[in-house]
């Protein structure tokens, strides 16, 4: 076991550089001098260009600078955004919170809604359920969910005028937020209102960046249900007299549930890269939402770090994912 | 009633039945595969021959009829069926002749995802250990990039274009066939097969790609299919976020960020475009389903 923790943890390295070398080559490699970029459309003069270039270490060689920012990065130095002159580092830790309440969330209501469906489809194999079920969950799975965002704020807010379209939060109230996390704090500042105010900003992002999430949990755990209500073991649980409601809920669900949290927590990824759209959509102020304006006021210090962050999150999490598999699952080891 | 004396006679042989009719057989028992195959050919058709089976011109501006609803709706006529966006363009026309951008957006960035992801993936499966761990980590490193995210970045390097677009979702489908063939690669490699054409002086070459190639093509179509409906998503997306196709193309993706701040006053402008691709993606997994069923030996018989 030791050994299989170690030898994963040691394929993370040359990864993690190989991460930190794309996110520093695209800037540095490609056309767009960001020096340029910065001066704007004023222009910059020779000398004034040479100050900077040496302020920044663009004049070093490439590997030189690599390591320079390879040894940033290892002590949280992203370098400042151009636009806001704040740390990398910082604007990321303090945008993040509301991304990952959202994709919480998002989670919650894909797992929650997805494992029922997925059992309740697989008992039912082949009959009217099953079938109403996965075609459902077939059309969340192709959703372009940017389309479902705008569907979804003509008839709730447009129509219905149930849930505002943006923001976290309505802007008459005004708290600290020490957690981040906006239904905390909104709890914790004690203030009427404020709490239902975020859980109806929270709605409609929620349901959009969980439907695709939820499509795949639940055609995963339908196929995991299948697999394992065919085992020898069922078929002894059913012999025995078990109820079936004994059966399919703990010995069938248990066992099917290992695959299904290995595709949860390989989601993440696809979590994040919906974040950009649903954030996008609903001025929901994440890190989605902070990437996409730095790529178009093409802020590279901000999209070279975040690109970063987000991708060791993804590894890291995927890690995670693989170690936990390897404890619940032994086979895994052995390879 | 006589039963047909052909199958009953056990003197004849019946000669197994080809490949592909094997794999009808088993494709058309899949309804939903049937229906998203003839969707995916109505749709293949509009994208060859959208522009002459349009009733408009595509970037034709009725002024006098701009923001008109679909012709159920008070207000609309047949002229317009689907109604006309905020410049006075018939929608139903833009709809059809975008059909071509999805569907060629889908057939190159498969073609070169899967022609590269084949290949490297061979590379990876026949060469010695260090090899294939450098390829691997390099696919490891792309795969922990979020796709949106890094085909965002790189169309905000190479500009935004569509042609940029398909370049960028290429690169980020195509660890997904390198890891699909190395896998398949490995576990062919180690069959009689293999090694009998080996020891009868297969070259490389050929064993790679003659040899065990067609022996590991089921999952790699099955991805095809799959990764066709990514790529359309994917493209529309990066239209909607105004990194794809630029206006006024008819994309389906920039028609709906086009649209999106007339939202609240014409449904039409943003509704459509978006079944348009919902179809479309549903047609192709539900074709990719019946795919992998007819494929995949493993659950053909449960």
């Amino acid at each position: 076991m030791l050994n299989y923790v170690l030898g994963r943890l040691l394929t993370f390295i040359p990864t993690f550089i190989g991460v930190t070398l794309i996110s520093f080559g695209f800037i540095r490699a490609l056309p767009g001098d960001p020096i340029v970029v910065m001066a704007g459309e004023r222009g910059i003069s020779d000398e004034r260009y040479a100050e900077l270039a040496k302020q920044f270490g663009y004049d070093q060689p490439m590997y030189v600078q690599f390591w320079d920012y390879l040894s940033g990065v290892l002590q949280g130095d992203l370098g400042n955004s151009f636009v806001t002159k704040r740390p990398v580092w910082d604007e990321f830790f303090s945008l993040f919170p509301a991304t990952l309440e959202l994709s919480i969330c998002a989670m919650i209501f894909a797992i929650a809604l997805g494992l029922p469906a997925g059992v309740i489809a697989a008992v039912n194999r082949g009959k009217f359920f099953d079938r109403a079920l996965m075609s459902t969950a077939l059309i969340g799975y192709s959703m372009p969910i940017f389309w479902w965002a705008l569907l979804l704020i003509i008839v709730f807010s447009g129509n219905l005028e149930w849930t505002p379209v943006s923001g976290r939060i309505s802007l008459i109230y005004y708290f600290p937020d020490p957690t981040g996390f906006m239904l905390i704090d909104s709890l914790a500042s004690g203030q009427k209102g404020a709490f239902a105010s975020a859980v109806r900003h929270l709605i409609l992002p929620t349901i959009v960046l969980g439907t695709i999430p939820l499509a795949v949990i639940a055609r995963q755990t339908r196929s995991a249900m299948l697999e394992v209500l065919g085992e020898d073991y069922i078929r002894t649980a059913r012999a025995k007299g078990m109820s079936p409601t004994r059966i399919n809920a703990v010995h069938a669900l248990r066992n099917a549930l290992i695959p299904v949290i290995t595709v949860i927590g390989l989601s993440v990824g696809t979590l994040l890269a919906g974040a950009i759209l649903t954030e996008t959509i609903f001025s929901w102020p994440g890190i989605g939402k902070w990437m996409v304006d730095s790529i178009f006021r093409r802020d590279y210090p901000v999209v070279q770090g975040g690109l970063l962050l987000i991708a060791v999150m993804v590894m890291i999490v995927n890690l995670t994912v693989d170690m936990l598999y390897g404890v619940i699952n032994p086979k895994i080891r052995k390879r | 009633m006589a039963l047909n004396p052909v199958v009953n006679d056990p003197t004849k042989i019946v000669a197994r039945p080809s490949a592909f009719k094997e794999f009808w057989f088993y494709f058309r028992e899949n309804r939903g595969a049937v229906i998203g195959l003839w969707i995916f050919a109505v749709f293949a058709f509009l994208a060859f021959f959208g522009p002459w089976v349009a009733p408009h011109d595509a970037t034709e501006q009725f002024r006098a009829a701009t923001l008109q609803p679909p012709v159920w709706q008070e207000g609309g006529n047949w002229t317009h069926i689907l109604g006309t966006d905020p410049l006075g363009r018939d929608m139903l026309s833009r709809l059809i002749v975008g059909a071509r951008y999805s569907f060629f957006v889908g057939v190159i960035v498969v073609s070169i995802a899967a022609t590269g992801g084949i290949i490297i993936g061979l590379i990876a499966g026949f060469s010695p250990k260090w090899v294939d761990s450098i390829i691997m980590r390099i696919m490891d490193i792309v795969l922990a990039f979020p796709s949106l995210l890094l085909a965002l970045v790189l169309v905000a390097i190479l500009g935004p274009s569509l042609t940029n677009a398909m370049i960028a979702i290429a690169i980020v489908l195509q660890p997904h066939y390198v890891r699909l063939t190395r896998a398949s690669v490995l576990s062919e490699r180690q069959k009689d097969y293999v090694v009998s054409a080996r020891v009868a002086g297969a070259g490389l070459g050929r064993l790679m790609f003659i040899t065990v190639l067609p022996n590991c093509l089921a999952p790699i179509i099955v991805q095809a299919a799959l990764s066709f409906s990514t790529a359309i998503l994917d493209a529309a997306a990066l239209g909607f976020l105004g990194m794809g196709a630029q206006p006024p193309t008819p994309e389906w993706g920039t028609m709906l960020a086009e649209a999106r701040e007339f939202i609240l006053r014409a449904w039409w402008v943003v509704t459509f475009p978006g079944v348009a691709i919902l179809v479309t993606v549903l047609a192709i997994n539900l074709m990719g389903d019946g795919l992998r069923d007819a494929l995949d030996p493993k659950l053909k018989r449960s």
